[in-house]
């Protein structure tokens, strides 16, 4: 089953060259005069790429990007902050989860769409109703992993810990803290993906800037080709951050199995 | 009263509560109930300032659990227990306990987890990782500080967990079954490793194993624990085999065999209930 890297990554491009002909010739190319798919519905590969070049040559591309970044990034940080505090105060105040257990099922058992709404009433068209919808998304990851890591603590590492000495404060800290940052981080790649997608679909639902907004300006026009270099620049944009998130990842969990064996 | 005893156990009950359903009731207490497990009773031992002493039993007769009574980690259900002539209340502050399972924070090198106990009592970090680089020294890991847990043996983590404990210089020793996931060759060089460590600082040390050639070859008393339900100590053998000992070379000697003997006569006995216990 073991492949070269090299076979691989031929192996990889092979499938985006087949793809991407597949797509040329049928939008490009009549079989029987008719074709396959039609260039008002799916575009072209180059028209696409052509779009792509042209508005990376334009400043306004950035401006876009830099508020779906903004966005992101303010939505991760603000909901796994909280998701982390949460997640240690219901961990450890079993009477607090107790009470509040039914209600954070509920909360996370709807679906976060219905309130991009509400929260553009509340908090306007501004960047503000992207960053809630996000953190809505974000929270309820980190928590219910911030939970499970301080709920996961070995117990042995902590009678451990006790013995050595630690008071409570130096347990959540030399215990407690990595063990829980320890999950939160394997939920990273997750976590931020809704963020991103929180800030996205708001964007889409009623804002002035962000890439969202650009392919939904874009598709109001019956604009396929711009829809089409939107959603290459999302698909990018998600694998850079996510290529920072990995390697953040793999600095932060070097004492891990796993992660020190990617890194060999 | 008697400070030269460093652990006393007097008449430890120790019995486990029937689960109740209450949130975040810590502390069960009351009278006894239906489903409650009575894991030993009336179990009274003592050790010696400076003395090696073994616990052995058939598997789930309460070693550890009598182990724990005298960490602090668990309180007994009715007894008394002190240290060095003072009642335990709390941790017992004075020992070092080492772990069966895997009990170093796995986030944190080999360096790192000798030096905590160090650091967590206020002492400077610079200090305290030269000192525990000395001690890894001292257990036979020069140059593996930089290792985290998961890269090291089975073997080489209970060195490190041995260094973790001794860099404190804990005046008792309590070992639960410490060597007991590893195999049988790096089992009797740990136990050489501890002899050794302990003929220079001779600390009391309560030992739990279910291994009787390892109680006999690191110990100076080993007692015989009935099986459970209430178990409770039924034997005190002194072993009177020279030291400084080779904890291989003294399973050859015919003292060896002696004292085995007559250990295994009542242990075997013991051993079979638990086994008939276990599969009825």
């Amino acid at each position: 089953m073991s492949v070269s890297k090299r076979t691989l990554l031929a192996l990889q491009i092979l499938v985006a060259v087949v793809a991407l002909g597949i797509w040329h010739i049928g939008s490009s190319v009549p079989i029987f005069g008719v074709y396959f798919l039609p260039k008002f519905f799916f575009s072209t590969p180059w028209d696409v790429a052509a779009r792509i070049v042209k508005l990376f040559s334009g400043k306004l591309i950035w401006k876009h990007l830099g508020i779906t970044l903004t966005e992101t990034l303010l939505a991760f940080v603000i909901g796994a902050g909280g998701g982390v505090l949460v997640g240690f105060w219901f961990a450890r105040r079993p009477l607090v989860n107790a009470v509040f257990d039914p209600y954070v099922k509920m909360a996370n058992a709807l679906p976060r769409v219905v309130l991009a709404p509400i929260f553009m009433l509340w908090l306007g068209l501004g960047i503000w109703s992207k960053v809630a919808l996000g953190v809505t998304l974000v929270f309820f990851i980190v928590f219910f992993n911030v939970y499970q890591g301080v709920k996961d603590v070995s117990q042995t590492v902590l009678s451990n810990a006790r013995m050595l000495g630690m008071t409570e404060q130096q347990q959540f800290r030399h215990v407690y803290w990595p063990s829980a940052l320890s999950w939160m981080f394997s939920s990273l790649h997750t976590s931020v993906g809704f963020a991103l997608v929180g800030a996205v679909v708001g964007e889409y639902l009623g804002s002035a800037a962000g890439l969202g907004y650009m392919i939904h300006e874009a598709e109001g026009v019956f604009d396929t080709t711009g829809v089409f270099a939107g959603m290459v620049i999302l698909a990018a944009f998600v694998l850079i951050v996510d290529a920072i998130v990995t390697a953040i990842e793999n600095r932060l969990l070097v004492w891990r199995p796993d992660a020190a064996g990617r890194n060999a | 009263m008697k400070p030269d005893i460093a652990i006393s156990l007097e008449h430890i009950d120790i019995i486990y509560r029937a689960r109740t359903h209450a949130v975040g009731d810590a502390r069960d207490s009351g009278p006894a109930r239906a489903g409650d497990y009575h894991a030993v009773s009336q179990a009274t031992l003592s050790v010696k300032a400076g003395e090696f002493v073994s616990i052995v039993g058939p598997t789930g007769c309460g070693k550890s659990t009598l182990l724990n009574a005298a960490s602090g980690l668990l309180q007994p259900s009715n007894g008394d227990v002190s240290i060095f002539g003072a009642t335990l209340t709390g941790l017992n502050a004075q020992a070092g306990y080492l772990f069966q399972q895997d009990a170093l924070m796995p986030w944190k090198t080999a360096l790192e987890n000798v030096a905590i106990g160090l650091e967590v009592a206020g002492i400077d970090t610079a200090t305290a990782r030269d000192k525990a680089e000395h001690w890894l020294a001292q257990v036979g890991l020069q140059g593996f500080g930089a290792r985290y847990p998961h890269q090291m043996s089975g073997g080489q983590r209970k060195r490190v967990g041995l260094a973790q404990v001794l860099i404190r210089n804990p005046a008792i020793l309590l070992m639960d079954e410490p060597f007991g996931p590893l195999d049988a060759q790096t089992r009797q060089i740990m136990g050489n490793l501890l002899l050794t460590l302990w003929a220079q600082e001779r600390k009391a040390v309560l030992f739990v194993t279910h291994d009787l050639e390892e109680a006999i070859a690191l110990s100076d008393r080993v007692v015989i624990m009935s099986s459970g339900p209430k178990s409770t100590i039924i034997g005190d053998y002194r072993i009177d085999l020279a030291r400084p000992r080779d904890a291989m070379d003294v399973r050859l000697d015919p003292g060896f065999h002696a004292i085995h003997r007559a250990i295994w006569d009542q242990l075997r006995g013991e051993v079979m209930k638990a086994y008939q216990g276990v599969s009825a």
